[in-house]
């Protein structure tokens, strides 16, 4: 029987955000993930945007938990050793009417806390953003929006509550809860006792809270469908870029991604399943149509990958409280946009309310609060490539060639976790270039293969049934 | 910074002859960088006959063609080979930096051929719709599975595209015990060449399905089938003509891009629509000394091609170099 003070369900964003916060106290942890990798559910489609809270209701959980998790991102994401760009977003106006439009959202946003908001026009955007079309007049500039990688963001979050004591269970699904004075934990790996749950189990968060007896929410799944582009294109934009939006949905934008790559999508629609993330053409023709209105020279040829993401959607707002019904149980759920910004101030307020539900809380005597960066060759000069290669060989042993991933990074994110050609993708973009793994997927199997010592028909894609051979020759 | 007369980058069938014929042409100062563990490039994957028909009026596989060329440059004191080398920068005065396994230099080219060949189609640059399970698979890394590591990919597939290394991927896996169900072509003719319609799909029963396409893959962590659509001449779907293949593998042989981002990157003026280099004569860029061969420069049918006109490059570089001393 494995003995925590609390069990966080679901090892995404927001369960590495809250992990990663109470890893400061002196506290068991355990982490559970049903996939086998963390950030393989939702996080893993996230769009990467940091949001300045432009674009959520006064009053709303939304808001406010996104001003500040804007805040936060910044200080933990240089702790942490994630590298965050404030490249800054456009809302673009069609119209004049529009313009009107653009000033509503400015007022809502500053009643938020939003700062430095700005309305621009066509002198400053033509020297700003070259390629915008000329049929946008005007534009809501939020110089504090910014971008991140999600997966690296789980991942180093995770990382880093793991060296401060986090025991981290992947391939872990909880399939029955059963409370009483305490929680026993009932997974696909192992029972776990705990006084304490968080259910952060993102698109499954209501099939979690069904077993302890809370049926007040449901979560559905809404689709987004994004497009990358070549590494070519990085400049396309300068900004994020958004049109004005609508009541569901920012809209479809222009995104820039910490790997260079410009992104576009996504769409927003309901979807049947939990599991479904198949992208469609007319999603594809629906998001080309919608970005061209604000970029005209942005084309279907240069798209090297897409993918689908379902948000997790329990009514308009976030849901994030102590479920008095339950003692000791914590939910997190309907985490939809702006939730990859709102994480980390998630994590704080959970925080907050362990403690007035009586979780004793107090610090660690020393808290590693720092986490070195992970080197990536793509990241960085040349100069400091060469000295790398001087102190480690396996550096200049290039794998992938479209992205510039050495061996020893391949290695290194074996050894920080990755089990899966997926996992080794979103850790160091082996993979995620223009050839899409043509050239390099053999090699990285067999450093997988060798690294963890199996036969190469146990290398998957993402998990278990995602094998990629189905025989070896002996 | 060490400055060669000619750098060459590539070392598959292209990049070899290149190197011979320069040397031939009175070159001795050559250096051949190869990112692979052996020079060959592809032909080393390339099992099957049928190379060498024109060149060498002979019959040979894709290691035996190869393995000629590899044994001249052996021979070849003049030819500097470094392999695991890996250019990963270029500019327009053709200094490169070259990273290998312990080391990272800066390389002056008097002249440079670029040898670098092509990369596949993907099926992201196909336009696919549907899910992305494990199981799709670009012909030629099917090829490399099967033939370099001894792996099969899968045992039901779906060929998409009937380009010459789908059709031969289509008997390979016969040959491996795989059932290979069907070549979609959304194309009303094949794209491969007619001896390889009759040698690796008639002979083995496989039917092709000309004026298709694929709509839709399914499933969720393993291919489980594909969507399968008549297409009329605009290449737009037939309404109610759609029927399902079941399949764990869906090869990908839409097409080869010539690989020429590092001459992007130095500034050559490149054809948006084929990544090539825009040019009125063959090996030639907008940057004088800096030349392309083989199929980076154009995607030639068969490889003998490939030779002819990388000798010449080799000729055109050896003439650069005399005429600018």
């Amino acid at each position: 029987m494995n003995e925590y003070d609390l069990i966080i369900i679901g090892g995404g964003v927001i369960g590495a955000s809250i992990a990663r916060e109470l890893s400061r106290y002196k506290l068991r942890i355990a982490l559970v993930e049903k996939e086998a990798e963390l950030a393989f559910g939702v996080s893993k489609s996230n769009s990467g945007i940091i949001h300045p809270g432009t674009q959520n209701k006064p009053g709303s959980l939304k808001g406010r938990l996104c001003v500040e998790g804007n805040r936060l991102t910044r200080i933990i994401a240089k702790e942490v050793g994630v590298d965050f760009q404030a490249v800054g977003e456009l809302i673009c106006a069609f119209s004049d009417d529009d313009i009107q439009n653009l000033f509503a959202l400015k007022k809502q946003a500053e009643d938020i806390g939003v700062p430095r908001l700005e309305i621009v026009y066509k002198p400053w955007l033509k020297i700003n953003e070259p390629n915008l079309s000329s049929e946008v007049v005007a534009a809501l500039y939020a110089p504090t929006a910014g971008i991140i990688s999600p997966y690296r963001w789980v991942y180093d979050l995770a990382e880093n509550a793991a060296r401060n004591g986090v025991d981290v269970f992947t391939n872990t699904k909880v399939t029955a809860i059963e409370s009483g004075k305490v929680f026993t934990v009932h997974t696909t790996n192992a029972t776990f006792e705990s006084r304490y749950i968080i259910n952060a189990a993102g698109l499954y968060a209501d099939d979690i809270a069904r077993m302890v007896g809370i049926d007040d929410f449901t979560i559905t799944a809404r689709k987004g469908e994004e497009f990358l582009l070549d590494k070519k294109r990085e400049y396309i934009a300068n900004h994020l870029l958004f049109p004005l939006p609508t009541k569901t949905s920012k809209g479809i934008l222009v995104i820039k991604t910490s790997d260079g790559n410009p992104m576009v999508g996504p769409t927003a629609e309901v979807c049947e399943s939990k599991e479904d993330l198949s992208t469609s053409d007319e999603g594809l023709a629906k998001v080309f149509a919608s970005v061209r209105r604000m970029i005209p020279a942005i084309s279907e040829r240069d798209i090297i990958a897409y993918f689908a993401g379902l948000r997790p959607v329990a009514g308009e707002d976030f849901i994030v409280r102590h479920e008095d019904r339950v003692p000791g149980c914590i939910t997190v759920a309907g985490i939809q946009s702006p939730g990859l910004t709102a994480a980390p101030a998630i994590a704080v307020m959970v925080v907050d309310l362990l403690k007035k539900n009586g979780l004793d809380l107090k610090k660690k005597f020393f808290f590693h609060r720092h986490r070195q960066k992970t080197d990536h060759l793509f990241a960085i000069p040349f100069n400091r490539t060469k000295q790398l290669i001087q102190k480690d060989p396996e550096y200049g042993d290039i794998v992938c060639r479209c992205e510039m991933v050495s061996v020893r990074e391949i290695k290194d994110a074996i050894a920080r976790g990755a089990r899966t050609l997926d996992g080794i993708k979103f850790r160091t973009r082996a993979q995620a270039g223009r050839c899409h793994g043509g050239f390099c997927t053999a090699r990285i199997m067999k450093i997988l293969a060798e690294e963890l010592n199996v036969p190469i028909a146990n290398i998957t894609k993402r998990g278990m049934g995602s094998e990629m051979v189905v025989k070896e020759r002996t | 910074m060490r400055e060669y007369e000619l750098v060459i980058v590539g070392g598959g069938p292209a990049g070899m002859a290149a190197a011979l014929s320069a040397r031939e042409h009175g070159i001795n100062d050559i250096l051949l960088l190869e990112r692979d563990r052996c020079l060959g490039g592809i032909l080393n994957q390339c099992i099957h006959p049928g190379f060498g028909i024109t060149y060498y009026k002979e019959i040979l596989t894709g290691p035996e063609y190869a393995e000629r060329f590899i044994k001249g440059i052996h021979a070849a004191p003049e030819i500097d080979v470094r392999l695991q080398a890996f250019v990963v920068d270029l500019n327009k005065e053709k200094i490169m930096t070259v990273l290998r396994p312990g080391s990272m230099e800066r390389i002056k080219a008097k002249a440079l051929i670029m040898a670098t060949g092509c990369r596949e189609r993907t099926r992201e640059m196909a336009h696919i719709a549907g899910t992305r399970p494990s199981g799709i698979y670009p012909a030629g890394l099917a090829q490399k599975m099967i033939n370099m590591e001894g792996w099969l990919p899968g045992n039901e597939v779906v060929v998409v595209g009937s380009g010459d290394i789908g059709l031969i991927m289509a008997r390979r896996f016969s040959l491996e015990g795989a059932m290979v169900k069907g070549v979609v072509e959304i194309k009303p003719t094949c794209s491969g060449l007619i001896r390889n319609v009759v040698q690796c799909l008639e002979d083995f029963n496989i039917p092709l399905y000309l004026g298709h396409k694929i709509a839709r893959i399914c499933g969720h962590d393993r291919v489980e089938r594909v969507t399968v659509v008549r297409v009329n001449d605009d290449l737009n779907e037939i309404p109610g003509s759609a029927f399902d293949i079941t399949c764990d593998t869906v090869l990908l042989s839409a097409g080869l891009i010539p690989e020429n981002e590092l001459i992007e990157m130095a500034g050559v003026k490149i054809d948006k629509n084929t990544n090539t280099p825009i040019s009125d004569e063959v090996n030639t860029t907008s940057i004088p000394g800096l030349f392309v061969c083989g199929n980076a420069f154009k995607v030639y049918d068969v490889v003998d091609w490939v030779t002819k006109d990388s000798e010449e490059a080799g000729i055109q570089a050896a003439l650069y170099i005399k005429r600018n001393p």
